[in-house]
């Protein structure tokens, strides 16, 4: 019965497929209101913005936006565990009902607190991407993402209660049981990462059930990890379920920040609680709509704890163009990579994963690549390391350089600088963990030799 | 048509010996070897005994190495032996990859042609008068 046949409908379309203009409007009215939010409530922003020399009434227009400093996860940690609030937890009139909290693998964790209003808005992101996934009210909607401090649980399940879904709140693990409730509750929308989602379903598999014919499931809102397409389609085929992203970081609020449609092409960002701005992460300047950069979000709507210009230290872009669903707000790419990743290579800056991209590309070539940057005089040299498949026609000279030419050429198109392409024998490059591209630079050893 | 081994080579120098000795420990004996080399890279063609033998040794070793149907041709040991091959070849629209040569040290040289067109190559071969020679031509020659 769930062959993905999908009547999506749009959750909130007033907000959704709001005119530009007034969304513009709206952004600039909310975005007052939070800037002053912050410079009167939060001592770090106060000084902050003094130090910067700009007061809430320079801000007069969406264009000022750009006056205003920059927030980092740096900022959040120090503030460990209040400072960044906007409200006392210990108030009772205030009103903080619940606080989140990243993981904190690498240092002191970042605290963020929500208000019952900041919960509705960000349930209210979660349920688009409900709807977006083909649920709405009366869908069983299973939350299989871990509940607690990390934004995943209790984010789907904000997104559950604004859409009116009958929720079962499962939380991560016990995988059996999750399978058999899905199975017998006829379950419709799952909610996880997108890992658990794959977990699930080969559970489902080995347990003897064709889930694809066999469950009710018609789509998933995956999110809080990346998810190659590849693992993607294995999840839809397996399921017989549509898939979509959900984008979003507990420091800016959680999923739902982004949200993918039924088309799949970059996630819409609910615009009417953030500012998204992608920015060079050197120059920190704004860059043209298509080109990649950190991503920086500007809350809107966040009473407990706003942020202004929050660096996520994502890389992402705007998508340019309307969507074929009609909503209006504007699509981000899924995230390529971090910043931490980003090279500068001859002053342009490169993604490991933009070269990747394009590697992929060619079926010639195995999915390994390895990067090696050096500078033997005052320019760097960049050289791409590609392993062909084994079917690969190397007999011919002509062939190794006609597909190094067309290799080099694409990356020249890409990244907008020249790349050496050289093929090499198989197993030559290390295989590293997770990343395809390896990078290794060697233009510091240069330096040292010249010396 | 005869096998050749071809193998890709990182970097040809250093590549070179090991791969010798890849061979040599797999029992392969070389009858003639030649190393297209570029500044980044060689392709080494090999004429050998034993292809599958030396085929099944390199790629163990983490070598790329693949098997190549060539012409093999038997040409007078003398200078403008092969051209009226290349003239047949050319009136045909056959086209030669790469050729080299090695003595069979009987006055007759061997000529190993890459062509684009093994059949065609074939017939051209016979009519032109040439002697085509097999694998097993080349083994004891
Ligand atoms: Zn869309």
């Amino acid at each position: 019965m769930s062959a993905p046949h999908h009547t999506e409908t749009i959750f909130q379309p007033a907000l959704e497929q709001i005119e530009r203009g007034e969304l513009e409007a709206l952004q600039l009215e909310r975005l007052k209101t939070t800037v002053a939010d912050c410079y009167t409530k939060i001592p770090f922003y106060t000084k902050l913005m003094d130090e910067a020399g700009v007061v809430p009434d320079d801000i007069r227009g969406l264009d000022d936006l750009v006056k205003l400093p920059f927030t980092t996860k740096q900022d959040m940690r120090a503030a460990y565990p209040f400072n960044m609030f906007a409200l006392d937890p210990h108030d009772p009139a205030a009103g903080v009902q619940r606080i989140h909290a990243s993981s904190g693998t690498t240092g002191v964790a970042t605290v963020v607190g929500h208000t019952q209003a900041d919960l509705d808005y960000w349930g209210d992101t979660f349920a688009r991407g409900i709807a977006e996934a083909g649920g709405g009210p009366g869908s069983i909607l299973q939350i299989a993402y871990g509940y607690g401090l990390f934004t995943g649980g209790l984010g789907a399940h904000e997104g559950g209660i604004r859409m009116g879904c009958t929720i079962l709140p499962m939380s991560s693990g016990n995988t059996k049981r999750q399978v058999q409730m899905m199975h017998d509750m006829k379950v419709d929308i799952l909610a996880c990462t997108p890992s658990y989602a794959l977990l699930i379903a080969d559970t489902a598999i080995e347990m003897g059930y064709d889930p694809a014919s066999e469950f009710a499931i018609s789509g998933c809102v995956l999110g809080a990890e990346p998810c190659s397409d590849n693992m993607r389609k294995e999840i839809e085929r397996k399921l017989g379920a549509l898939v979509v992203d959900i984008y979003g970081l507990s420091e800016v609020m959680g999923p739902g920040v982004s949200c993918e449609c039924q088309y799949q092409d970059g996630l819409h960002v609910a615009e009417d609680q953030f500012i998204i701005e992608i920015i060079d992460p050197q120059t920190l300047q704004p860059v043209p709509d298509g080109t990649y950069g950190e991503v920086v979000f500007t809350t809107l709507v966040k009473e407990c704890c706003p942020l202004i210009r929050y660096r996520t230290r994502d890389i992402s872009r705007i998508i340019p163009g309307d969507c074929e669903c009609g909503r209006t707000l504007r699509r981000m790419d899924r995230i390529q990579g971090r910043t931490d990743d980003m090279l500068i290579l001859r002053g342009v800056n490169v993604f490991p994963s933009q070269i990747e991209q394009v590697a992929k590309q060619f079926s010639e070539l195995s999915g390994y690549y390895q990067l090696i940057i050096e500078r033997p005089e005052e320019s760097d040299v960049v050289t791409l390391e590609v392993e062909p498949v084994p079917a690969f026609e190397f007999d011919e000279i002509r062939r190794i350089e006609d597909l190094q030419r067309r290799i080099a050429a694409e990356l020249k198109s890409n990244l907008q600088i020249k790349v050496n392409v050289k093929l090499v024998e198989p197993k030559t490059i290390t295989r590293s963990e997770g990343k395809a591209v390896r990078v290794i630079d060697r233009r510091e050893e240069g330096k040292n030799v010249r010396k | 048509m005869v096998k050749q081994i071809t193998v890709f080579l990182e970097n040809s120098t250093g590549r070179l010996a090991s791969m010798c000795r890849t061979l040599a420990l797999a029992d392969v004996s070389m009858q003639a070897m030649t190393v297209a080399d570029t500044t980044d890279y060689g392709v080494a063609r090999i004429i050998a005994d034993n292809p599958d033998a030396a085929i099944a040794a390199l790629t163990d070793d983490g070598y790329r190495a693949k098997l190549v149907d060539v012409c093999a041709v038997e040409v007078p040991d003398k200078s403008g032996g092969l051209l009226p091959l290349l003239t047949a070849f050319d009136a045909a629209g056959v086209n030669v990859e790469y050729a080299y040569c090695f003595a069979s040290g009987r006055e007759l040289a061997v000529d190993i042609l890459r062509v684009d067109d093994n059949e065609a190559a074939a017939k051209i071969i016979e009519q032109a008068g040439f002697k085509a020679l097999r694998s097993s031509d080349l083994v004891t020659c």
